[in-house]
Formats: C-alpha cells, sequence, structure tokens
C-alpha cells in the first residue's frame, strides 16, 4: 500500500506562482518511492506545517523561484519547532535571491535560517532524491 | 388515496404537514407544543387534532418525522490540526444536521476532557491524521476519551493504520464504538458522507430512545434525521432533482432562528474569475454553517455584538439608540415582536444582519496577494457569486410580511467585494414552512418532493 510509503511535503512558497519545478520535483520523488504530498503554488508557511503534521512527513520541500525567498523563508523553522515537528528535515532550492549573488552567502544564510540542505539553481532532482534517502538513513 | 404525515418536533413545537401524494398537494398543517419531557405524543395528538379540525379526519399510509427537539442532536468533533482533521470532522457533524458543542484540536488535555464532560454531547466524532499519517495524537485522544467518565457513543473516523487500536481502546469505557471511513483520508481531500451516514444510524439506533422520541413509534414509522439534516435533503433535492424532475441548479437557503442562523449551500462553489488559485480544505457541494451568536431572540445581543449597532441602524434607516433600545426590549422578552414602525424595521434589520453575516461565514472569500510584481487571487472556500436562487425558510422568514428584505442580506456588496456572495439572486420564500418535510418525503417519493417544493415554495 502506498501509505506505508515515506510521505514529503513540497510546496512553492509565499506568493510565487512558478509551477514547472514543482511538477518535475513531485514526478521525481514519487518515481523515487516518496509518497509527495504536493501543495502545490502560493503556499503560505503555515499550510506545509499543517500538512507535515496531519501526514507525519518526514521532510519539507521548500521551493521559491521568484527572488523573495529570503523573506519568504525566515521562521518556518521556529513555525516547525512551535508546532511539535521539531527538527523535521527542511530543504530549500529554486532561485532563492535575486540575481546572480554568490551562492555561498546563500547557502550560509539559509543554513542559519534552520534549513537543512539548500540547493542552487541548476541542481538535478536526482541528487535531492540521493541526500533525502541518505538523511533519512533509507 | 394516498395520505402520508410529515413531522418535525422542533424545539419548541411539533410541526406537521399532511400530504396526498397522488395529487401533490398539501393537504394541511398544523403544529402543538414541543411535548419531550412528559410524553412526545402529548404535543403530536394536538397537533393532529389542529390538522384535523381544518382537514377532517385523515388516514395515513406512512408517518416520518425528524427532531430538532431537546436541543437537537448535540456532537462534539475532535481532530488534529484545526484547519484539517478538526474542520474536516466539524463539517461532517454539521452535514449530518448536529448541534457542534464543541471543536478540539491537537492532544487533548484533562481540562478539555472536563469540558467535554460538562457540553454532555450526544455522540463524539474522533478524526485526527490522513491515512499512514500521524498515529499518535488519535491514540491519545482516544486514551483520553475513556476517562470522560460518561457512556457516550463515538465514531471514529481517523487514520485508518490505527482504527483498530483506536476502537479498542474507547472500548474499554464506551459501550457504542463504530468505526468509519476517515474524514480525510488524503491531505486536504474531504470524504465527509461516511461519517455523515454513521452519525445517522447513530442517531436513529442511540439517540431516538435516548430523547423519548420512541414513544412516538406506535404512530410514527421512523424518526428518520434531524431537521436540519432533512432541510439540507430537501436543499439538495431541490438543486439536483431527480433523474425525472429537474431541479433548480445551485441554491443557497437561510433559515434563521431565535437562536441560531443556518446557512445551506448546493454548489461546488470552484472559482468564477479568472487568474484565482484555490488554496485550504475542499468544500463539501452540499454545506452547512451554522453560527450560534447570529440569532432574534436568544442572541439578540450577540448579533448586536458581531453585526454593530451601525450595521443594524444602517439597514433600517433609523439611529442606534433605537437599535440598542429594541435589541434590550426583545432579548429580556423573547416573546416580544414590534409595536411601532421603527421596531418593525430594526427587526427587519436584525434578519437582514444575521442573513448577511452568516452567508458572509459560509461563502467563500478571495484574497488579494500583492508581490512587487502585480497582484495575484487567491480563494478560500466556495464562489457562490454564480448561485441564482436564494431560499428562506424557518419561523422567522416564513411567518414574516417582508421575507424578501431580510433575505437581500445574502447577496454580494461591494462594500464587502471580497465576500463571494450571490451576486444577483432571486428569492424564494418557504411558505409552507414544509422544506424539512420534503427533506423526508424525499426518503420515499423524491419526484414528488421536488415537484411539491417547486410548487410550494415561491417568489418573494
Ligand atoms: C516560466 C517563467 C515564468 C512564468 C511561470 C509560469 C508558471 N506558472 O510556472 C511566468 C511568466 C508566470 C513568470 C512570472 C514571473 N517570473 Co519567472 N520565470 C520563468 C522562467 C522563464 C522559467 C521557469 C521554469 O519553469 N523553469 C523550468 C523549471 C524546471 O526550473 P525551475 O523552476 O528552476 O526548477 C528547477 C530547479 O530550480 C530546482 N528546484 C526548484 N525548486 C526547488 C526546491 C527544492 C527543495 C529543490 C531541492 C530544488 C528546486 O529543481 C527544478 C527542477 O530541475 C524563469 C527563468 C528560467 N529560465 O529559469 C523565470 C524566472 C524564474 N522568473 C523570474 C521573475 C523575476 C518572474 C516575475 C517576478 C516576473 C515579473 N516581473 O512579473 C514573475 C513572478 C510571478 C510570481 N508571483 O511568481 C526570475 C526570477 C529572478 C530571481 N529569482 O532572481 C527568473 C529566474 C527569470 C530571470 N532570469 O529573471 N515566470
Amino acid at each position: 500500500m502506498e501509505n506505508n510509503k515515506v510521505k514529503v511535503i513540497l510546496g512553492v512558497i509565499g506568493a510565487d506562482c512558478h509551477a514547472v519545478g514543482n511538477k518535475i520535483l513531485n514526478y521525481a520523488f514519487t518515481s523515487a518511492g516518496f509518497e509527495v504530498v504536493n501543495l502545490g503554488v502560493l503556499v503560505p508557511q503555515e499550510e506545509f506545517v499543517n500538512a507535515a503534521i496531519e501526514t507525519d512527513a518526514k521532510a519539507i520541500l521548500v521551493a521559491s523561484l521568484y527572488g523573495h525567498g529570503e523573506i519568504d523563508c525566515r521562521g518556518l523553522r521556529e513555525r516547525c519547532r512551535e508546532s511539535g515537528l521539531g527538527d523535521i528535515l527542511l530543504y530549500v532550492g529554486g532561485n532563492l535571491v535575486v540575481g546572480k549573488t554568490d551562492f555561498t552567502e546563500v547557502h550560509k544564510k539559509f543554513i542559519e535560517m534552520g534549513y537543512d540542505r539548500v540547493y542552487e539553481p541548476g541542481i538535478l532532482p536526482d541528487q535531492v532524491v540521493i541526500d533525502l534517502k541518505n538523511d533519512l538513513g533509507l | 388515496m394516498n395520505h402520508i404525515l410529515l413531522i418535525d418536533f422542533g424545539s419548541t413545537y411539533t410541526k406537521i404537514t399532511a400530504v396526498d401524494i397522488d395529487n401533490e398537494i398539501v393537504l394541511g398543517t398544523a403544529r402543538g407544543i414541543t411535548t419531550v419531557e412528559t410524553d412526545i405524543m402529548n404535543g403530536l395528538n394536538q397537533a393532529i387534532d389542529a390538522l384535523f379540525l381544518k382537514t377532517g379526519k385523515l388516514k395515513f399510509s406512512k408517518v416520518l418525522g425528524c427532531s430538532s427537539a431537546a436541543g437537537g442532536l448535540k456532537m462534539v468533533a475532535v481532530g488534529l490540526v484545526p484547519e484539517l482533521t478538526a474542520e474536516a470532522a466539524k463539517r461532517a457533524a454539521l452535514g449530518a444536521g448536529a448541534k457542534i458543542m464543541g471543536v478540539y484540536g491537537n492532544e487533548l488535555n484533562e481540562y478539555e476532557i472536563q469540558e467535554i464532560a460538562q457540553l454532555q454531547p450526544e455522540i463524539i466524532l474522533l478524526a485526527g491524521g490522513t491515512n499512514g499519517g500521524n498515529k499518535e495524537v488519535i491514540l491519545h485522544n482516544a486514551r483520553m476519551l475513556t476517562t470522560l467518565g460518561k457512556d457516550i457513543p463515538v465514531i471514529v473516523a481517523g487514520n485508518k493504520s490505527v482504527a483498530p487500536q483506536v476502537v479498542k481502546t474507547l472500548l474499554e469505557a464506551m459501550t457504542e464504538v463504530v468505526h468509519t471511513e476517515n474524514v480525510m483520508p488524503k491531505l486536504n481531500e474531504l470524504n465527509i458522507e461516511p461519517a455523515r451516514e454513521t452519525i445517522r444510524s447513530v442517531f436513529l439506533r442511540r439517540i431516538v430512545e435516548a430523547k423519548g422520541l420512541n414513544k412516538a413509534n406506535q404512530f410514527v414509522d421512523d424518526v428518520v434525521m434531524p431537521t436540519p439534516a432533512a432541510v439540507l435533503k430537501a436543499a439538495e433535492l431541490l438543486s439536483k432533482g431527480t433523474e425525472y424532475e429537474p431541479g433548480l441548479g445551485d441554491l443557497m437557503v437561510v433559515d434563521i432562528g431565535g437562536a441560531t442562523t443556518d446557512v445551506y449551500s448546493i454548489a461546488k462553489g470552484d472559482p468564477t474569475k479568472t487568474n484565482v488559485a484555490l488554496r485550504g480544505l475542499p468544500e463539501p457541494f452540499a454545506k452547512r454553517t451554522v453560527e450560534g451568536d447570529l440569532g432574534m431572540r436568544y442572541s439578540a445581543t450577540a448579533l448586536f455584538k458581531a453585526a454593530g449597532a451601525k450595521r443594524i441602524a444602517d439597514y433600517a434607516n433609523v439611529s442606534a439608540e433605537d437599535v440598542e433600545a429594541y435589541v434590550e426590549k426583545v432579548e429580556a422578552n423573547i416573546e416580544y415582536l414590534p409595536q411601532n414602525e421603527i421596531e418593525k424595521k430594526v427587526e427587519i434589520a436584525m434578519g437582514k444582519a444575521c442573513t448577511s453575516l452568516a452567508v458572509e461565514r459560509h461563502v467563500g472569500q478571495l484574497e488579494t496577494i500583492f508581490t512587487c510584481f502585480g497582484s495575484a487571487f487567491v480563494q478560500k472556500g466556495k464562489d457562490l457569486s454564480d448561485v441564482k436562487t436564494v431560499v428562506g425558510t424557518g419561523g422567522v422568514i416564513v411567518h414574516h410580511e417582508q421575507p424578501k428584505e431580510i433575505l437581500k442580506g445574502a447577496a454580494y456588496s461591494e462594500s464587502t467585494p471580497e465576500m463571494l456572495k450571490p451576486e444577483c439572486p432571486k428569492y424564494l420564500i418557504d411558505e409552507e414552512y414544509i422544506m424539512a418535510s420534503m427533506g423526508l418525503l424525499g426518503e420515499v417519493y423524491p419526484d414528488v418532493a421536488v415537484r411539491m417544493m417547486k410548487k410550494y415554495i415561491v417568489r418573494g
């Protein structure tokens, strides 16, 4: 039954409507054997958290493409802790900031915000799948 | 000759409707006082005597009843995330015609258990977790419910992966534990029909007897459902019609009472505007909401607070002081009826405020998200702007001289453009007050029920 699959929450955060990457990631993680709970685009932080609680998900994959990632993603870790999700895995990717900022800076900033993994724009979904399996000990 | 008697055991009155099935006419209606404390038959006999005075003696081939006597079907809904499974459980209970005493999310604590014990629900609906999702909380809540110190029927409609354990735990303290499908099998997927059906069957088996309604059994074939469920059923029939009798399409029903205002909508509620993203829990096609703070008498002060003196005064075109004075009067004396022009205007305005606020809470809302690059729209709840029919039922509307003025509160208003209320509906009035009866009749003669509603529920 698909119910025994590990669940991951996927969504594009904030006022961001870029839908294509979301579909590709959904496909990649589903094919890799995860049950993807896809929240789609325009997802507020609260919905990521609520969805993870109700479905007992093991990771939240946050996408931000339109350049406002820093504002939209800040505070999600605190919200998880507040809601009893504690140290659930948080991944973030897309085009996190505007323009071509040095990625090490971006990486550092998001790690400090409590994300476990932070991805550069050109990342291949397969790599993300491998990372998640490692992090979950699968 | 095929005559059927339909009975609504209300909180105050027992209302009866005699129907001639062959000619599809209402033979007569009458009412008596609901006497559930002593013997329910006393009030019913009173109503029947009154009916026979009008119609002459009648014989009935079938007698069906619904009930909201003795406080209605009192329920508590328990889920996990307040916006998700707790909300889904609440909607299932509302759809089954229950009176919701409380909705609880997350792990229940001892205080909440005490509170639930005091609320004295007749059924508890326990949800929590999608299938394969969170298990701990529903198990915890089942254990907590066993400490209620009361034997209350519990319906389990949560994460199927732990349903057997949940049921087993509850059975340690409760005699009636029924398991049904999850109200939210997957995230944001609403599945309330099985829970609704289960509530109804527990109502039939347990509650009818507990409330003393079974005393009517020698006369009444079946008290089949709570009254609001009968109204919802009637609304569905009137909207969808049957195979042989077309319905009216999407519609909304408003029922204002002394204590509460009920709103029903039969419509999908998909976005009607372009560039709108739909978010949040999907909505039931047949949806019921109840507002406990919007009513004409017991809730007059609460309505005054919720609507504000200005809104009511503006509707009535009188001063805020006039409104306040009238609200005090009717709250002090619930039998009070308007005595002069100003009071009449305030009474209508109060009704309109009940309608307006209750419909605003029922319909979806359009939220504009402003980005640096323009705006995007997000819709939460049902878009009912294309609904073309609003039906008024219930004592307040049915017995009013200007019911349409009250119902106009349901319509879209430019002052609240984010509320997806019907834009230009026509208003129908349930003049003979037969909707609940038609819901019952629909159980046996759906085509007749649809045709009779189309005949008797007329333009206001
Ligand atoms: C198509 C598109 C649009 C379409 C979107 C249609 C739709 N519904 O999807 C429209 C025209 C609506 C649009 C609008 C805007 N867009 Co645009 N858009 C693009 C474009 C051309 C392609 C995006 C795309 O689909 N890529 C293909 C997918 C497969 O790639 P992807 O989304 O990047 O996702 C991959 C990876 O990033 C990664 N990934 C994504 N999310 C995540 C999450 C995790 C956890 C991980 C691990 C990995 C990961 O994996 C994915 C698969 O490989 C890009 C430019 C580009 N070439 O990328 C600009 C781009 C994303 N848009 C941009 C901008 C600025 C906008 C607007 C603000 C433009 C405006 N001024 O109106 C608006 C914003 C609207 C909004 N509120 O969201 C900028 C963002 C700039 C930045 N971040 O620095 C870009 C980069 C263009 C640019 N170079 O300036 N856009």
